[in-house]
């Protein structure tokens, strides 16, 4: 289902009549909202933990360079290798350089959105390595020849029995919708991955500036063997994701799986810290932390600072009315529902249709009330549309339009003359009290829903005249 | 039942849609106001608090007309609009809007003494029983500006559940956006008819007589959906519930 070629409206358009997508999408975020309600419900005091949660992250974002620094000289002195990458293009350079110097043919990849956001897996594939996603939901869409369409849950979009089908072709597995036995087939195939692998490359969930520990949060294992089984780890981690101390990240692993699956605690939750060392049995031989920036540098002081706040936690993706509509993919952008609708143009600019994105929203701010940092993403959203005008983006005749708005609502004149003239051309199209075709550019809200008619005398009209009255009275 | 306010003055601020569309729940709000004693007026030269250019990212437009309706409320006294929306556009957005411009203070003082009807009712005037009388079956709808950028969730139900005669049964994913959104409605109409449908649905389960909602604009979807359907449910504000006036519009 590649749709880089199709506009951000083909798209919606293609997943809004997508059934088995609406069936999937349906199931996977109810039953996270679900979740996510009664796990927060438990708390004592879940507003104070979020307050907590936030205080962490923004400390963090005002000391980045100082927790940075200091979480890669402890890095180093744990045995480990510390690469900052400016872009994507540095990253891929850093492990391709690695891998052929240290002979790695096969790579085991766990689940990590910072290498999806700089197309990771393609830029060394393109070098002739072999990459196995090793994440459930990525392995099911890499064979599908996918991208993620959640955060947290990649292959959220594609229901059980089309799973199923995929595992038929690529695996041989006999038809079943038996997930146990789905499962099982994936973990046999991935088994021998892990064993022949030679490099094994995650994300990072947080970095702890104090101990120089990488986290990774995760449910299925497959983090852990790609960290601890092949001879070398790779770690790309977002700048943004560092902590300061253990007792901060005790506060952030209290709000991110309650706040992504509604589970308490992750199954696994890893603190890596460098290669195996001389006494250690397991682990790898060679540990590199790569920190990615990617223009988050550049957003750190300016008004979309807050977006950095976010630890991927997909809640407003799940509660978002508009993600639940269209799903991931029509957001076309690595990142997707509300926290992608911002991220998308900050950090994927060179996406055509990015501008849309931030339009693509009601804001209710269904988003921001389940924020585990309390992103206020409607008005993030709403600066970058601001920022879309600004940038020429706006519909032809809408700054025209708009300018027309503003004299007319800005001289009473001018406003009482145009209410006039606005129930005058709705009187011409009503019809038993109701507006069934609006002219264009209004067109579309009448395809499937009635518009009132203006008013014949305005409240402020009616209001004039009895003030008259009441003075002729006096 | 009623709780007269004597000496209390209020500037009506009747907002840009109901003033064109819904003149009735001006007249309907100012009437609960004054059935409470309160002296209301109409500041003169009144038009919109802008939100539908803001919310378009056209803010030099917004600016504009933002920045005059706060030059027509100063001095005003206490302002009551019938809008969770257009309350939440002066309380929650205009900070930004006028962050560092010559408006920043009178936007702020503005700020203070801004409410939403239902709020103001309940919390400033401390009433919760209108005297108000439906024969029916009513369900309400949580507005999202209200609900999330002023905290409105108790207000209206208090003042609904006090409405004799009225059945007042809950609504499904009362809290789920309708898909109005301004110009959301229009610019990704499909994406907006899409989280109608869901709303339409669970408002038709609960088989109310009168969908109440405290925002002109949520009204304009749900009406549309509602009538489009050919539902029996009607929609109404629930400044008209309260002060008797479900039958004022067709």
């Amino acid at each position: 289902m590649t749709q880089a070629n199709l506009t951000f409206h083909e798209r919606v358009d293609a997943a809004l009549h997508d059934e088995t997508l609406q069936t999937a999408i349906s199931r996977a975020t109810t039953r996270f909202v679900g979740n996510r309600a009664n796990a927060l419900a438990a708390l004592t005091d879940e507003a104070a933990l979020r307050d907590q949660a936030r205080a962490v992250r923004a400390k963090a974002l005002a000391r980045l360079d100082e927790l940075l620094i200091r979480l890669s000289d402890n890095v180093t002195a744990q045995g480990g290798h510390v690469h900052w990458a400016e872009d994507g293009a540095a990253v891929s350079r850093y492990i391709a350089d690695l891998a052929q110097d240290r002979g790695v043919r096969l790579i085991a990849k766990s689940k990590s959105m910072a290498s999806e956001e700089i197309h990771l897996n393609q830029a060394l594939e393109a070098l002739g390595m072999e990459i196995a996603e090793t994440d459930l939901g990525e392995y099911i869409i890499q064979l599908a020849g996918e991208t993620p369409s959640h955060i947290v849950g990649p292959a959220i979009h594609k229901t059980r029995q089309q799973v199923s089908s995929l595992f038929e072709q690529h695996l041989g597995m006999s038809p079943t919708d038996d997930v146990p036995t789905m499962t099982r087939t994936a973990r046999e195939a991935l088994r021998r991955q892990f064993l022949q692998a030679d490099m094994g490359i995650s994300g990072v969930n947080f970095g702890v500036a104090d101990s120089g520990a990488i986290v990774l949060v995760e449910n299925e294992g497959n983090g852990r063997l790609t960290t601890t089984l092949p001879r070398i780890h790779v770690a790309v981690m977002g700048i943004e994701r560092v902590v300061e101390s253990l007792d901060d990240l005790k506060i952030l692993l209290q709000v991110l799986a309650r706040s992504a699956t509604g589970q308490k605690l992750s199954v696994y939750t890893s603190l890596l810290s460098g290669p195996a060392r001389p006494q250690e049995p397991d682990g790898p031989e060679e540990f590199h932390l790569i920190l990615l920036d990617n223009g988050r540098s550049t957003i750190l002081g300016g008004p979309y600072a807050e977006s950095l706040l976010c630890i991927r936690c997909g809640a407003c993706l799940n509660i978002c009315p508009v993600y639940q509509a269209i799903g991931g993919h029509a957001y076309g952008g690595v990142y997707s529902g509300p926290i992608g609708a911002v991220l998308t143009p900050l950090l994927q600019p060179e996406l055509p249709d990015q501008h849309h994105l931030p339009y693509a929203s009601s804001l209710c701010g269904a988003c921001q009330e389940v924020c585990p940092v309390r992103i206020p993403i409607p008005d993030l959203l709403l600066r970058l549309r601001a920022d879309a005008v600004a940038a020429g983006k706006a519909a032809p005749g809408e700054h025209l339009a708009m300018r027309g708005w503003q004299i007319m609502m800005s001289n009473p004149a001018f406003y009482r003359a145009g209410s006039k003239l606005a129930a005058l051309g709705s009187g011409l199209l009503a019809k038993d009290g109701r507006i069934e075709q609006l002219p264009p550019p209004l067109d579309t809200w009448t395809n499937r829903r009635d518009f009132p008619p203006v008013a014949r005398k305005t409240f402020t009209a009616r209001w004039e005249e009895r003030q008259q009255e009441q003075a002729r009275e006096e | 039942m009623t709780n007269r306010q004597s000496g209390r003055h209020a500037a009506f601020f009747v907002t840009c849609l109901v003033d064109n569309f819904f003149p009735e729940i001006g007249e309907a709000a100012v009437r609960l106001l004054e059935d409470q004693g309160v002296q209301v007026h109409v500041p003169r030269g009144l038009t919109c608090c802008g939100q539908m250019a803001f919310n378009g990212g056209h803010r030099a437009e917004a600016y504009a007309v933002a920045g005059r309706t706060i030059e027509v409320l100063r001095g005003q006294g206490d302002v009551v609009l019938p809008s969770g929306s257009c309350t939440a556009m002066i309380r929650h957005l205009f900070p930004d809007l006028f962050r560092g411009t010559p408006h920043e203070a009178t936007a702020a003082e503005l700020i203070g003494r801004t409410y939403e009807l239902t709020e103001y009712l309940v919390d400033v005037l401390g009433v919760t029983d209108l005297g108000a009388r439906y024969e029916g079956r009513i369900t309400f709808h949580d507005a999202c500006h209200g609900l999330r950028f002023l905290g409105l969730q108790q207000q209206g139900r208090t003042l609904l559940n006090h409405v004799a005669g009225a059945e007042v049964v809950p609504l499904p994913g009362s809290t789920e956006c309708c898909g109005f959104g301004g110009m959301f409605a229009v610019k990704h109409a499909a994406i907006s008819e899409a989280m109608l449908a869901r709303k339409l649905a669970n408002i038709n389960s609960t088989e109310a007589d009168l969908l109440v909602v405290g925002d002109a604009s949520c009204m304009m979807q749900m009406a549309g959906g509602l009538s489009r359907a050919g539902s029996r449910t009607r929609t109404r504000h629930i400044a008209e519930v309260l002060a008797n006036m479900t039958g004022v519009r067709g």
